[in-house]
């Protein structure tokens, strides 16, 4: 194996490594919300403040938080990712 | 208190929804024209020539995803049972990640037209394509008799149009789109849509909030005052613990599964384009869930769920009283021709997705072995679409009156037991095999269909049994691991060397795209 080929290898581990690990924390981040709402009922119903309950800011922060895991990605690929594949394909000719 | 009878203009003949909905119909059949004559060869047809740029894909994106169903319907059983509608807001938003995460960009770099290319890609062809074509025309046909019989239910209410009429005229724009502006002008039509709903949902929502000083927590504690603390808490939706893990499980993974969402990416110019127009749509959707929950809680306190359940058993009208109540019959208007307008782009987008798998993965490459001509190709393609579309209205009136509301998680747990784990497994996994593939394809569409027959949803829901031999109502916690075990199961009892070896001639296409050969 060549030393670009194995660039490469070490290249696409990363990814899978960065999409694996961001799934993972989308698959906790929405089970422990659904996990909250079976098991911790009075705990969700809580007001935070008057009529915002623990229930519906969280229901809000899944949400947002699914967001900016994508964010996380995109940002991560565009800034670390593309250039260094963009460099290896340019080495290589 | 605010509660009124039902007396409302819903369901009569309105003349401002008559002219907003003539304005849509108009502007969609002006870019469809627009579109017909740029629509030349498949790759047209299909992907639009892969032209559609990031920002455009992610609202096309979100204009494929958000359908009638997560607009009147989650903001109907937020105002009606409170914080568990919510728990469905949050369940449609969280697919999104993975779509990124997982499949959007080794998906555009590996296919062309459907999803089926990628998992055929290093197996043989005709026994994967038929398999996936099977799963994709099963997700279709399911997602499509739900979004008809609710159309013609919708139509019927707020225009007071027939329910065979309602479902002829969607069925008569729905296949006009596709068949003449094919990819083209379904994308704009989604665009369009997308634009409208979010301006209708954002609008809806400031009005709302202009009743209760700009903030949120006080209208979450009107209702609280209203109908008791219990409403911004879990209620009784949730009674199982495991039926809401198994929902999200199908919700979740379902997403990366279907078919008119996959489709999408091949659209963009590349991958990149691909990854960011995820991100637009994870966006766009998760604010219109965000707005739901002003929309749903809105209609609890200023409507009232009796008022809100008198119109409609099913809650659906909730969002359009609650237009009418804040803006009069011109934006209830307005709201109703924004549901009919995402009704029509929502079965547009699948009506080409099942063309797709019919002529593109049965036709072309089972039945001609590849071997068609373009001009052939799009013949086919176009023929696909009359015919689906014409057995999608058949179906609507079909199931008219029918309980239809099932098909819809039916859908979702068969593109996350049949699609996803083959598409995973075809992307990662290198000693995966065709007899692999096949056997988990069939293992998951079979087992959902089996289980859901089997389920409460269809025992006692529809057949009024007292008890089902399946406990619980979605069965994708059952299907999806057992459709990732066959494949597995398969292809390591019998390797397949020529796939492993086309796994390591892909690896650099998966990843990086078709990079210097490009």
């Amino acid at each position: 194996m060549s030393g670009h080929d194995s660039r490469l290898r070490d290249l696409d581990r990363a990814r899978w490594r960065m999409a694996l690990t961001l799934t993972g924390a989308t698959v906790l981040l929405y089970f422990g919300f659904i996990a909250l709402v079976a098991f911790g009922r009075s705990l969700l119903a809580f007001q935070v403040i008057p009529g915002l309950s623990l229930g519906i800011l969280l229901g809000a922060l899944v949400i947002v938080a699914s967001w900016i895991l994508t964010w996380v990605y995109v940002r991560w690929a565009n800034t670390v990712y593309d250039p260094q594949v963009r460099a290896l394909l340019e080495s290589g000719r | 208190m605010i509660q009124r009878a039902a007396d409302t203009a819903i369901g009569q003949p309105n003349a401002v929804a008559m002219a907003f909905f003539f304005v849509f119909i108009s502007i969609t059949l002006a870019i469809t024209f627009w579109a017909a004559k740029r629509t030349r060869t498949t790759e047209h047809f299909y992907a639009a020539g892969r032209t559609i740029s990031a920002g455009q894909n992610g609202f096309a994106l979100a204009g494929d995803y958000m359908s009638a169903a997560s607009f009147l319907g989650i903001a109907g059983l937020v105002s009606t049972t409170g914080f568990d509608g919510l728990i469905y807001s949050t369940g449609w938003l969280v697919g999104w990640p993975v779509v990124l995460f997982l499949i959007a960009e080794p998906l555009r770099n590996l296919g062309r037209y459907t999803f089926a290319d990628v998992v055929a890609m290093r197996l043989r062809q005709t026994p994967v394509r038929i398999a996936a074509a099977l799963g994709t025309l099963a997700t279709v046909t399911l997602y499509l008799i739900a979004q008809m019989v609710g159309a013609g239910g919708l139509i019927r209410l707020m225009f007071g149009l027939s329910y065979e009429h309602a479902i002829i005229l969607v069925g008569i724009f729905m296949i006009g789109y596709v068949l003449f502006g094919g990819m083209i002008a379904t994308t704009w039509v989604q665009i369009v849509k997308a634009g409208l709903l979010m301006s209708g949902a954002l609008l809806l929502a400031l009005l709302v909030l202009l009743r209760f000083d700009m903030s949120p927590a006080a209208l979450f504690a009107a209702a609280a005052e209203r109908y008791g603390a219990g409403v911004l808490g879990p209620g009784k939706l949730v009674s199982n613990p495991l039926d809401a893990v198994s929902l999200g499980m199908a919700l979740m993974f379902g997403t990366a599964g279907l078919p008119h969402i996959l489709m999408r990416f091949y659209t963009v110019p590349d991958a990149r384009a691909a990854r960011t127009s995820v991100f637009i749509a994870t966006g766009l959707i998760g604010l219109f869930y965000l707005l739901t929950f002003i929309l749903g809680f809105g209609a609890m306190v200023l409507i009232g769920p009796d008022t809100i359940r008198a119109v409609d058993k099913g809650g659906n009208m909730a969002a359009p009283l609650l237009a009418e109540l804040l803006g009069g019959t011109p934006f209830l208007g307005f709201i109703a021709a924004v549901a009919f307008a995402t009704i029509l782009a929502v079965v547009a987008g699948l009506t080409l997705s099942g063309a797709a798998a019919l002529s593109h993965d049965l036709w072309v490459s089972v039945v001609r072995k590849g071997r068609a001509d373009a001009g052939e190709q799009l013949r086919v393609a176009r023929i696909a679409t009359l015919v689906l579309g014409i057995v999608a209205v058949g179906l609507g009136i079909t199931f008219k009156g029918q309980n239809v509301a099932f098909m819809v998680s039916l859908a979702f747990a068969i593109a996350a037991s049949a699609n996803f784990p083959a598409l995973v497994l075809a992307i990662f996994w290198r000693r995966y095999t065709t007899a692999g593939a096949v056997t988990s394809m069939a293992t998951g569409t079979v087992a959902t269909l089996a289980l859901i027959y089997l389920s409460p949803t269809i025992q006692v829901d529809i057949l009024a049994r007292g008890n089902a031999w399946f406990p619980l109502k979605n069965p994708a916690l059952v299907t999806l691991p057992l459709s990732f075990l066959a494949g597995i199961l398969v292809s390591l009892l019998a390797p397949e060397p020529d796939a492993a070896a086309g796994f390591t001639r892909l690896e650099r296409q998966t990843h990086l795209g078709t990079g210097e050969t490009r």
